[in-house]
Order: C-alpha cells, then structure tokens, then sequence
C-alpha cells in the first residue's frame, strides 16, 4: 500500500537510556499526516517513553525526531505545536472547567476573552457547556477525560498525543469514547498518537499501529495486518488469541511446508523466508480459524479430545488435547451454526483449518 | 461491633483525661480570668473591670509594652515572610530535585532544628554573632528568627509539595507555558494553601520566641516575651495577664487559621 500523504512525525533512530537501562533501542518511525497512530504493547515496553520525547518531556539519548520539516527533539515542550491527553487528565484543580480549556490558547498569547471564547466552542464539542464554571472535582471521570480532550485540541496543534487517556473509565464508557475519539479524530483532520495496552482498544481506533516490546517495534501495520500477519511469537501471543504451536518442518515443496506438531499430526503451511527444512519454530493459528466436526471435512483434520467449553457470551471456545500432541484452542460463535459446531467434554472431535489461517512465526 | 466509646470505656479514663486537661487548660483559664479582675491582688477576685487593659495601653509601662510589641510584631512579619519564601524554594527543590544524593539527609538538615533543644540553639547563635562580631540588637534577632522559622514554614509547604505531581507542570509546559508561567499560574495556586500555613505557623513561632530572643538581643530592646519576663522579675501585676490574655488570643486566631488554611485541599 502506498500512502501519498506527508509524514508528521519522523522519528528517526532514536535511542533512550536512562543509565544502564536502554528503554529504546533505535525506532525508526513515521506517522503520516491525519493518521491515528498507535504504540501498542506492555507496560515498560517503552512506548510512554517515546511518546514522551515527541512531547518534549524527556531529552532523546541519541537521533532525530522531525515535525514535517522541523527537527523537534531538543526543543522544550513549550515550543511544540504538539498537545497531550495525559493519564489521569493533569487538569488544573485551582481552575474552571473553561480556564482549563483556555489555558493553552492564553499561553499562546490570545486575549482573555478570545481564549474564553474558543475554549467555551471547544466545551461545546465534547458536550460539557453546561460545565464550564465547574471546578475539574466536581466532575465524573469520563467528563474530566473530555475536558482533558478539549483542552489539548483547543490549541489546534499539529499532532495531538494521547497517554492511556482512557485506561481509568469503566468498559462501556471506554467503548463509547473510543468511537467518540475517532470520529473527533476524522473531524478535526488532527494526527492523533494514542499510547495504550489494550489491544483490543488499538484494533478498534487505529489506521495503522505499531507493536512495540523491549524497547524496539516488533511490527507496524494496520490491525488486519498486524492480527492477520503476525510477524514473530511477541505479535502473535500478545495480539488477541491464538494457538501457540512448537513445530519441526519436515519438507518445504511449491513454497507450503508441512509441520510436524508432535504425536504424528501434521500441518501445511505457507513456507516463510528464513525458515528452512528442519527447523523448530512456532506456528499461531487464531482459534476462531478452526472448527470442528465429528468426521474430517478437510484434508488435515486432525483427531483430539474434548477438555473443557467455555462459555463467554458472543463465542463459545473448546480447549482439546491431540492424541498425544499438543493442546488447541477453538473458538465457535454462540449462534445455531456454531453451536452445532460444540462437542461435550471427553468426546472425541476433528479440528480442521481453514487454509491460509496459519502461519509459521520467525522467532 | 463495637462501638468507640464502648471500647475505651475503661475505669478511671474519664477522669484521667479531666484531669490532663484541668493541668493544660486551668492556669490558662486563670490568667485569663484574673486579667479582668478589678482588684490589684492578683489572687482574690475584685470584680470585673477592663482597667489592667486600659493600663496595658496607657499605664506607666505602656511605651515600653508599645516599643516591644512593635518590634515583636515586624520582626514576626519579616522572619516569617522570608522564613516562609527560603522554605518554598527548598520545598520545591526538594520535591521537584528528583532522587538527588543526600536527598534524606537534605530533609533532616531542615528539618532537625526543630528537635534540637532550644537553650542549645540559642548559646550556638549568641557565640555565633560573638564570633564574627555582630553587634546584638533588632537585626541580630531578626537574624536568629529566621534562621529558626524556616523548618517551621517548610514541613506544611513540603507536605503540601508531596501532594501535587509532577504532571501539572508538564501539562502547562506542554500547553505552551514556560517555566515561569507554569509556576505562576498553576504551581503556585496549587502550593498556596501550605504556603499560608507555613507562614501563619514561623509568625506564631516567632512571636512567642523567648529562650533564643532572649539570649541573642543586645541590650536596650525587647520584644513582648522578653518584656513581659522583665516585668514579671520586678513583681507580678495584673496587667501582665492583660497581656498574656491579648497575646493568647491571638495566637489562637493564627494558629486556628493555619490549621484551617492547610485543610483545604486543591489538588482534589
């Protein structure tokens, strides 16, 4: 996929230490202009941190952050025309709702009344006028978050960077805000960079993301690529679900190489670069990309017994043993079709794979 | 469950709490009530009267009271005032200096004046000024008071430091402040209510200070606790109480305001 429109931010080799800890170990990164962009992965991975550096908040080790044209990285925060949602929303206690807004645009030399007047069409926005002479305390959480929203879009910087700004609200809320995000995100044509360890959160909003781990990224893509086509073990395990398989490849033909699972159960597979005959190396199939069946529907059905169902909500899964192989996962939908699909525990099934779905992982 | 009163019901508690505050409150109570006493004994009730109040202000000792209250009360508001502006900078280098070396031993050195006893404090200070020849008088005083005030006025303004974090600076620095409009516009709003605190509370320390004052004045001035120790020495008058009476009062309004000041909080 080509992409023609100009890269915001530029993160080019960068390096953090912090003593003898290396917290990045040279990212390359670019987001384009009106991208929502996502660092995704586990906490002390080091995505706070970079996102960090492009606020000005921590200095780089080494390398170049670039702002369009601009080299940013050893300018103070002040002097960016970049904005953030923090965590726990930082909103100023000792002002209203609407000074909190304006305080960005009165920093950026507007009158009180001009500051007063935009932050007041910024309170609008998020729905929260009739707030505007509350202090940050006397709201909810999900209504400090939006206050924390409209005053760092106020400003109308270039990049508007977001810190798990939705980690501490309840599920439906988060839901909810994460579609409001999006839309504000579309609306306001600003390149959003959204830091969060919620995956799912991530597949949810993102244009593209990157799955970062121990300091480096492990993959960048959009969520269908980075779900779909997992790169290495990290990506896989850490991205939704997935059946985790140690293999040996037996033969490489017509670029399909066929794996052997163990207990003399075998799995075809498109052949990776760098992976050749005799290796041990993981294979991930996603468990909504089996299913089972009493008799074997594909060529590769493989014969393993039921250990347990479990029920939540939208999806059934079945956990299975291979006679005398490895354990699966299989996840069915919790409709008719699916539900024809479930077999008892101590029963014996056939799980089955759609061709394509799995896929051999480099490390 | 039980309930408290239950549970601290033990015999003898009611009356040993009586009689802790009879030993604290009484001879306050006294001195207040003998200050409106008519007669000149200071032991027998004469009556109510306002007189040794009207003798503080006009009475034989009244220029000296006057001149001892005037330097007591400019010397309370300057060692407080800049007490109270030294322990916001170390507060806030203190807070905002990160894990810096010696950082504990940093908050024992402003801290420990506080437990070091006085007498010691003030002998330390009198051949401190001997030493390098400083002749003892209002200055000398002022010196001493705020050198003593400023542990005093920093633990309410660092307490209040701990409470608020780091990122509302980032925020305002990130929202296009530099570092001094930061401070100005939303540090310092946010410091205010243990700043006030602090410095009602080095006031207070200052005013009834009477071992160090004592020992580091020159000859010729007085402060208010000095003075009326000077008056109790030649015989024991009621407008003494009169006195003592003004100053209990108002050191309660201040230190009742400090308390309630530092109760505010601004960062919820």
């Amino acid at each position: 996929m080509t992409d023609q429109r100009p890269i915001a931010i530029d993160i080019r080799k960068v390096i953090k230490r912090f003593g003898d800890f290396t917290a990045l170990k040279e990212v390359s990164l670019g987001i384009r202009d009106n991208e929502f962009f996502t660092l995704l992965g586990p906490s002390g991975c080091g995505k706070t941190t970079l996102l960090r550096m492009i606020a000005g908040f921590e200095d780089v080790t080494a390398g170049a952050i670039y702002l369009y044209d601009q080299e940013i990285a050893r300018l103070p925060p002040n002097k960016r025309p970049i904005n953030t949602v923090f965590q726990n929303y930082a909103l100023f206690p000792t002002m209203s709702v609407l000074e909190n807004v304006g305080f960005g645009l009165e920093m950026q030399g507007k009158s009180r009344a001009e500051a007063s007047r935009r932050a007041g069409e910024m309170l609008e926005l998020v729905q929260l006028t009739q707030f505007a002479h509350r202090k940050p305390s006397q709201l909810s959480g999900g209504q400090q978050q939006r206050v924390a929203l409209a005053r760092a879009l106020a400003p109308q910087p270039r990049v508007l960077l977001l810190d798990e700004p939705l980690s501490a609200l309840d599920m439906k809320l988060r839901k909810s805000m994460q579609i409001e995000l999006k839309h504000i995100q579309r609306e306001t044509g600003i390149t959003f960079i959204f830091v969060t360890h919620d995956q799912e959160e991530a597949l949810t909003m993102s244009d593209r993301i990157a799955v970062m781990s121990a300091g480096e990224v492990q993959q960048l893509g959009t969520a269908r690529e980075i779900y779909e086509h997992p790169r290495n073990m990290f990506v896989a395990d850490f991205i939704g679900d997935t059946n985790l398989l140690e293999v040996a490849v037996d033969r490489i033909e017509a670029g399909r190489a066929t794996c052997h699972l163990g207990g003399g159960h075998e799995l075809t597979c498109d052949a990776v670069d760098g992976v050749g005959i005799g290796a041990r190396v993981h294979l991930s199939v996603r468990p909504e990309r089996l299913f089972l069946s009493a008799e074997p529907e594909e060529a590769e059905s493989l014969r393993a017994r039921v250990v347990e169902n479990i029920f939540i909500g939208t999806d059934i899964t079945t956990i299975l043993d291979l006679d005398e192989g490895p354990r699966f996962q299989v996840r069915a939908s919790n409709s008719d079709r699916g539900n024809r699909r479930v077999f008892e525990p101590g029963q014996s099934a056939f799980v089955n794979m759609e061709r394509g779905s799995a896929r051999l992982l480099v490390d | 469950m039980q309930t408290g009163a239950a549970r601290f019901d033990f015999p003898g508690f009611k009356l040993l709490t009586f009689l802790c505050l009879f030993i604290l409150y009484a001879p306050l109570l006294v001195v207040t009530i003998y200050s409106f006493n008519d007669s000149r004994s200071i032991t027998t009730w004469g009556g109510f009267s306002l007189r040794w109040y009207v003798d503080v202000f006009t009475g034989p000792d009244s220029a000296k009271f006057k001149s001892a209250a005037v330097n007591s009360f400019s010397i309370a508001l300057i060692a407080a005032t800049v007490a109270t502006a030294i322990a916001t900078s170390a507060a806030l280098a203190m807070v905002r200096g990160g894990r810096f070396r010696l950082r504990t031993a940093t908050f024992g050195v402003i801290s420990l004046p506080i437990l070091v006893p006085e007498i010691v404090t003030a002998v330390a200070m009198l051949i401190f000024f001997n030493a390098i020849g400083f002749t003892r008088g209002y200055m000398s005083i002022l010196i001493a008071h705020i050198a003593f005030c400023i542990p005093f006025a920093y633990l309410p303004i660092s307490a209040r430091m701990q409470g608020i974090e780091g990122v509302y600076e980032q925020a305002a620095m990130d929202l296009y402040a530099d570092r001094v409009q930061a401070f100005r516009r939303v540090l310092l709003p946010m410091m205010m209510p243990g700043i006030i605190s602090g410095f009602l509370l080095a006031f207070i320390i200052s005013l009834d200070d009477f071992i160090i004052t004592n020992f580091v004045k020159g000859a010729g001035i007085e402060t208010l606790p000095t003075a009326i120790f000077g008056s109790v020495k030649q015989g024991l008058r009621p407008n003494i109480m009169a006195i003592s009476t003004m100053l209990l009062a108002f050191s309660t309004v201040i230190v009742t305001l400090s308390w309630l000041v530092s109760r505010i909080d601004r960062t919820k």
